[in-house]
């Protein structure tokens, strides 16, 4: 077991891509951690250095105690599961899962006993004997899983460990995995570009943008309190609202209505300043008489999220979104008031993206 | 037909030769071949060099001249075979594998990257990845083109006996032209006929193997 400890880690591709960029990172033992981020965003990149895929131009990664930086991939004490899986279609299972021990060293009555275990441990006894495409897309991800778990590593690297799975068997398969992890207790890093994926699972993570973090934090920090309107866009099922604005005394000026300050974020702007309003859908309740500070429109179009319906309401100069209930949707064509949950508002700088209460950080040229 | 036939003990022992040539000549031509394919995708970029220049210069040489550099040329570097039959192997299996290394390579960029890079990530090196990983397959994708290759090397060895005193089933023919005129048409027909033994045959174990060896990707 290990921690994972990243300092100014970069990698700069030939052709000057950096896909990582001066990123520092600390994942404690025993966690774990999602890189999330949209695709090209250096999650995959950032994942494969870690494992020794990739080399990095500087920086540098340290898995426990040592650095390994300079180490290839099979002596970093890590295992990685590849979203096609790569498992060896010329290899029967058990074989699939042995050879890694081969390779270390072991002997054969020892590498037979570990692929076993392994193989019982994912429910894969019965099919020890078969080639890999005679397995389904959840047995291949298993005998993955068995193939890396039986080397006994200090980390798990699993990149987009459930794209290659159908919608049903990817519910499954996130609760399988997370309940593996937590059983085995070994640090892992998984990369995945669905938020709702790295929310569920992860203990924490890491939301990336063009080779940096933008932020890192548990699920519930990166959902209630996105560190900037990227953030926000981008984590959630239901995008968050974002309004422009301009601060007026205790309010915001949103195209004419009004929304209150946060209590936090008054000390953090000046009267005049552009600002952009961030409010969940979730965050926002939705009645169909006038109430104080709420924002009104007409409501334009209702979309069904089974349990729940997304109102969209439409009024002059944006358009704001808000759940309700089911069975509580608004007509169409009708006004409704959206009044934000109070300590759910967050104000963001419109300049630069960032939440008002944030360190002004002068722009890297 | 009469003349082929009152002389069966020499064309079965031109047979045995065409065939004992052929064979030899294909296990070195696929080993060196597969020597050659590694080193064109070797990381070390000497060793690609080497192989792209053995295949450029041998591919594009006839092997009539491949078999006169061997046979006439290398002696005068003091390189000399004990006789022909060797010789016609080392011309054969030299020209051929230039042919095997490009088939085995086309297999080799027909294996994913992710197989190698689970290679790599395991603790692989180059060569154990290539030879329990890559290898394996890339044989597998490759196993009718090999095929033809084998049936073309069986044909071309007949330039050993046509040209260079070797006495396979070649060779044959024009001494028992010679001394059988009328009968010229049966004796080529007889000798063509000689060598579809073998590659008849051939294609059909190819296909064979083809299926036996196939595995789902």
């Amino acid at each position: 077991m290990a921690a994972i400890k990243l300092d100014g880690l970069t990698k700069v591709y030939p052709g000057g891509v950096r896909a990582v960029d001066d990123l520092t990172l600390t994942i404690p033992d025993g966690e774990f951690f999602a890189l999330l981020g949209p695709s090209g965003c250096g999650k995959t990149t950032l994942l494969r250095t870690i494992a020794g895929l990739e080399e990095a131009t500087s920086g540098s990664v340290r898995i426990g105690d040592r650095d390994v930086t300079h180490l290839p991939p099979g002596k970093r004490e890590l295992a990685m599961v590849f979203q096609d899986y790569a498992l060896f279609p010329h290899m029967t299972v058990v074989d699939n899962i042995s050879y890694p021990l081969k390779i270390k060293g072991l002997a054969k009555d020892d590498r037979l006993g570990r692929a076993v275990k392994a193989g019982d441990e994912l429910s894969l006894d019965g099919l020890m004997q078969r080639r890999p495409a005679e397995l389904s897309g959840g047995q291949q991800q298993r005998v993955a899983l068995a193939r890396a778990i039986a080397t006994h590593p200090q980390v798990f690297l699993f990149d987009e460990p459930l794209s290659n799975l159908d919608a049903r068997l990817r519910l499954e398969a996130r609760t399988f995995l997370k309940r593996l992890q937590r059983d085995l207790g070994v640090t892992t890093v998984f990369v995945t570009h669905d938020q709702a994926e790295a929310l569920a699972m992860a203990d924490r993570m890491a939301v990336m943008d063009a080779g940096r973090i933008r932020q890192v934090g548990t699920a519930r920090e990166v959902f209630q309190r996105p560190a900037s309107t990227f953030v926000a866009n981008f984590i959630g099922s239901t995008p968050m609202n974002l309004l422009s604005g301009v601060v007026r005394g205790q309010a915001v000026n949103v195209s004419g209505q009004i929304v209150q300050l946060p209590g936090d974020a008054r000390q953090h702007v000046t009267d005049g300043q552009d600002v952009v309003v961030g409010v969940r859908p979730e965050y926002l309740s939705l009645s169909q008489s006038a109430a104080d500070g709420a924002l009104r429109g007409v409501v334009a179009i209702v979309e069904n999220l089974g349990t729940a319906s997304l109102v969209t309401l439409e009024s002059d100069g944006f358009t704001v979104a808000a759940t309700v209930a089911d069975g509580e949707e608004p007509a169409i064509g009708t006004d409704a008031w959206a009044l934000p949950i109070p300590g759910r508002t967050l104000v963001y700088r419109r300049e630069d993206g960032e939440l008002v209460d944030a360190p002004v950080v002068a722009a890297v040229a | 037909m009469q003349a082929l036939l009152d002389n069966l003990d020499r064309l079965w022992s031109g047979f045995l030769t065409t065939l004992g040539m052929s064979v030899a000549a294909a296990v070195i031509a696929t080993i060196l071949g597969t020597i050659l394919a590694a080193f064109r995708v070797s990381p070390l970029p000497p060793l690609r060099a080497l192989g792209a220049t053995y295949v450029q210069l041998v591919r594009n040489t006839p092997l009539t001249a491949v078999f006169f550099i061997v046979i006439f040329g290398l002696p005068a570097v003091d390189v000399t075979f004990q006789n022909f039959f060797i010789a016609a192997i080392v011309a054969l299996s030299v020209y051929t594998a230039a042919f095997v290394c490009e088939v085995v390579r086309s297999g080799i960029n027909s294996v994913s990257t992710g197989q190698a890079e689970a290679a790599r990530a395991i603790g692989l090196t180059f060569g154990q990845s290539l030879r329990d990983v890559v290898l394996p397959q890339a044989f597998r994708s490759v196993v009718p083109p090999l095929g033809n290759l084998w049936i073309a090397l069986v044909k071309n060895s007949a330039i050993a006996g046509g040209g260079f005193a070797v006495a396979d089933i070649a060779q044959l023919a024009p001494s028992l032209a010679r001394d059988n005129p009328a009968q010229v048409l049966a004796i080529f027909g007889g000798i063509a006929l000689a060598y579809m033994v073998i590659t008849v045959p051939s294609g059909i174990a190819v296909g064979v193997i083809e299926r036996r060896t196939a595995i789902l990707r």
